[in-house]
């Protein structure tokens, strides 16, 4: 059973802004399903018609079945959304939004107390039930928005860039839990402007670009789409110009550092024996830029200039 | 409809009317006192200091004739401004959206809006009824005339409260219409005075006023007098709560002010 079937989805806003431009979509029970796009793409919109938050001009949209135009109710059940934007009633304790938005999806009032309780604890909020919202921190506001799309637990959970603004630690703290509920059926969707996240976290990705969908497929497959990866190497020794390697683009960046283009057909090992041979010693080695990201930029280029 | 859905619109419902009841009283300064200590002042200078000067309202003594005017008057402000500022807040500060994405129906979203309209109304009024206690005797003429006419009255003005919050986009919105329409209607509605005092033009041009109906059903229920038909008025109470529910009901499903 497909989560999300979206079928030839157009918004026009009154403005005359067309976007979504007919897009195609599905999204798998059990996927955890990366939605990506620079600023302005539709993502915001998609996610928005998919919670009615936002009405759509024309097309379908069904939610693990439920047509959104016939079937309003059910499938408004099946969806938890995180925002973008921070939505979180100020003056409310962590406790009363959560058990109040229980309350809205008709949770009697003591299972709600439980769940909150549950989540809480699980996003490491449950010490700051009786706090209100506005005296949380950014990381925290965005945990109960967490806490909250999940107090009717739903089958399917949006998140539009949940861990913006988040540091580190608490980041992956959230990747784990979301890892988890994942791994317990949770259907996600999840929008992000860090890479690396999506790439970490999700099987399958579409790329959403000017109202369109520029790529749709399955994580590792879209990777290796890429035909070739940039390496930033770090020489112990002082190097006054590039190394010449046969076969390979090097480009000198500074005394220390070295950029290798390497392509699908070659090896990292026929590289080290070169430098190796020249008697230049590599004593770290990362990627230029995060593998994701490059098809990105490539696939915004590419239909940025077919636009 | 199964009675597992009943159940869960009903707590939908009550979910709606318990946080709306958690802000009138988190904000009790702004909800409950103005309105009592307005009413207290009206009664100390409308009926201490100048009712005493003019002696009886149609054939009642001017602080009894006052008292269910300025219970009203509080009922219908005070039912107004809960549901056009919460409404217009959730919306402003987007927990609005808490409700939006829940599977709640439309008509329960407005249902519950309004009562939490009408407990404040209710609550705000029984307050300012004790007030009156403290100045003048209140008698009880008909008691279901009185519940039905408050009751009523407070719905019809807390529709019309979700409405003016559906279409505000500011704040200055949300106070325009009970600044320039609620007040005015109020005032000539009859709280202080019978139309009767009034040359017959402005008796007929009073009569067009809802809220002179509403103010004298319920005058009626204490005192047994009434300026209007009260039939009448129980029926305009009733055309206008059918009326502004359906509006209310339209723009929640097309969005207005919601959606794009």
């Amino acid at each position: 059973m497909q989560a999300l079937e979206v079928r030839n989805l157009v918004k026009q806003y009154r403005n005359g802004v067309q976007a979504l431009k007919g897009i195609d979509l599905n999204v798998a029970q059990g996927d955890f399903f990366a939605l990506l796009g620079p600023n302005g793409a539709g993502k915001s919109t998609l996610i928005g018609i998919c919670t009615s938050l936002v009405n759509k001009t024309s097309g379908s949209l069904k939610v693990f079945g439920h047509d959104l135009d016939t079937e309003l109710e059910a499938a408004k059940a099946c969806i938890g959304v995180v925002p973008q934007e921070l939505n979180l009633n100020q003056f409310e304790t962590c406790e009363t939004i959560v058990v109040n938005q229980a309350g809205f999806y008709g949770i009697p009032r003591r299972l709600a107390h439980e769940r909150a309780e549950k989540y809480l604890n699980q996003l490491s909020l449950w010490d700051k039930r009786h706090k209100m919202a506005r005296t949380l921190s950014g990381g925290m506001k965005r945990r109960l928005m967490i806490a909250r799309a999940l107090m009717h637990e739903p089958r399917l959970l949006i998140l539009d860039e949940p861990t913006a603004g988040v540091d580190i630690e608490i980041r992956r703290s959230m990747w784990d839990f979301l890892r988890e509920l994942n791994e317990g059926g949770t259907t996600i969707i999840l929008t992000t402007h860090y890479l690396e996240e999506a790439e970490t976290l999700c099987r399958n990705i579409a790329i959403i670009d000017r109202g369109r969908i520029a790529e749709a497929d399955r994580m590792d497959r879209l990777l290796l789409k890429l035909h070739t990866e940039s390496f930033v190497l770090s020489v112990r020794s002082p190097l006054a110009a590039a190394p010449s390697i046969a076969g390979y683009e090097v480009r000198w960046v500074d005394a220390h550092t070295l950029e290798v283009e390497i392509s699908k057909t070659q090896t990292l090992n026929e590289v080290f024996s070169q430098l190796t041979a020249s008697g230049i010693e590599v004593v770290s080695m990362r990627n230029k830029v995060n593998r994701l990201e490059e098809i990105f930029m490539r696939l915004v280029d590419k239909s940025g200039s077919a636009a | 409809m199964s009675t597992s859905v009943v159940r869960a619109r009903w707590i939908g419902f009550q979910t709606i009317i318990l946080r709306e009841f958690g802000r009138i009283l988190r904000i009790w300064g702004q909800t409950i006192v103005p309105s009592a200590v307005t009413a207290a002042l009206y009664f100390v200078i409308f009926g201490t200091l100048i009712g005493r000067r003019i002696g009886q309202m149609d054939g009642v003594d001017y602080m009894q004739y006052i008292a269910p005017g300025l219970i009203m008057m509080a009922v219908i402000t005070n039912a107004y401004a809960n549901v056009s500022s919460s409404f217009f807040g959730a919306k402003f500060q987007r927990f609005l959206e808490e409700i939006s994405v829940s599977p709640m129906p439309d008509w329960l979203v407005v249902l519950g809006y309004v009562g939490g309209g009408v407990l404040r109304g209710l609550l705000v009024g029984l307050a300012v009824t004790i007030i009156s206690l403290v100045f003048t005797h209140l008698p009880v003429h008909h008691v279901l005339v009185i519940l039905a006419a408050v009751l009523l009255t407070a719905v019809v003005f807390s529709l019309a409260g979700f409405i003016n919050g559906v279409f505000a986009k500011n704040f200055d919105q949300v106070n325009w219409i009970p600044t320039f329409i609620l007040t005015p209607l109020t005032y000539f509605g009859g709280v202080f005075y019978s139309i009767n005092l009034l040359p017959p033009w402005a008796q007929s041009l009073s009569h067009a006023n809802p809220v002179l109906h509403m103010v004298n059903a319920f005058r009626y229920g204490f005192l047994g007098r009434s300026d209007v038909n009260v039939v009448l008025a129980f029926a305009i109470m009733l055309g206008a709560a059918v009326i502004l529910f359906g509006v209310a009901l339209t723009l929640m499903r097309r969005g207005t002010g919601l959606r794009d």
